[in-house]
């Protein structure tokens, strides 16, 4: 099932954007909830053995999320999401930021618009990510391999080598 | 300090010089000419550069041409890779939940 839904991943580095797509088996109504409501949320944002925890979400226009990946040792990254726009079920979009615990923003962040839509029963999500800086866009891919991602440890340390230069 | 590819393109000049010798190779003289900088400036960012293997320099007469080093991109390209990776870790994730959920409200 599956492998015939959709999911494409594109990046454009000349305008720093990111483009996901992915089809759900899921109807729509649930598949909007299980991106806006913390509960849920919480449950698959953060890739094993990392763990997503939501200190407050208000999902309204000008509310926010903030919350931390959780590290298997308990180490904490927190992130700021600021509600921009909201159209129940169709789209919403947000500004995202990396901040420290005391919610203080660490600038530039990005802009992310989510789109949904529905049709036989397979919901579609496509997401656009865009980056204020290409600096930032390596700093949540870095991130994203300290998260723990499964991949094999060859490319790992390939990566901390050049890192770490 | 060992320079890498991201650093090349983390700057908006490097950027565009790239693109720029990705066409043709060309001098640092040239290269000056199609930006607003000094040519310390565009020396230093080709020094840059050439040290994160990016570009690579062809002595003709008295002449340096810069040129691209194509290969060197197809690193960004591999990094970027992981990334995807990410998003499809996520959203398998996602999609034991909704099934999950989708069971429970049967």
């Amino acid at each position: 099932m599956k492998n015939i839904l959709l999911f494409d991943f594109t990046v454009d580095k000349r305008t720093k954007t990111v483009f996901v797509n992915r089809e759900f088996a899921a109807g729509l109504s649930l598949v909007w909830d299980a991106f806006t409501k913390q509960e849920i949320l919480d449950q698959w944002w953060a890739p094993k053995p990392w763990a997503s925890k939501t200190k407050f979400m208000n999902f309204e226009v000008g509310g926010r999320r903030f919350y931390a990946m959780v590290s298997p040792e308990g180490q904490e990254r927190w992130s700021i999401q600021k509600f921009t726009s909201i159209s129940p079920k169709t789209n919403f979009k947000m500004s995202n930021a990396f901040a420290d615990k005391d919610e203080n923003p660490e600038l530039p962040g990005s802009d992310w618009d989510f789109n949904f839509s529905e049709q036989n029963g397979t919901t579609k999500v496509s997401i656009i990510i865009k980056n204020e800086s290409l600096a930032r866009m390596e700093k949540m891919i870095e991130m994203g391999f300290r998260e723990g991602f499964t991949m094999c440890l060859q490319q790992l340390n390939e990566l901390l080598t050049l890192k770490n230069k | 300090m060992r320079r890498d590819i991201f650093q090349a393109i983390a700057d908006p000049t490097r950027r565009a010089i790239i693109t720029l010798i990705a066409l043709q190779a060309m001098t640092p003289n040239a290269i000056a000419d199609n930006f607003n900088t000094t040519r310390q400036s565009v020396s230093k960012h080709l020094r840059i550069l050439t040290e994160c293997e990016l570009v690579k320099q062809e002595h003709q007469g008295r002449e340096i041409y810069y040129s691209l080093e194509i290969e060197k991109m197809k690193d960004i390209d591999k990094w970027l890779n992981q990334f995807r990776k990410i998003w499809e870790t996520r959203f398998n994730q996602l999609d034991k939940v909704l099934s999950t959920i989708k069971k429970q409200k049967k």
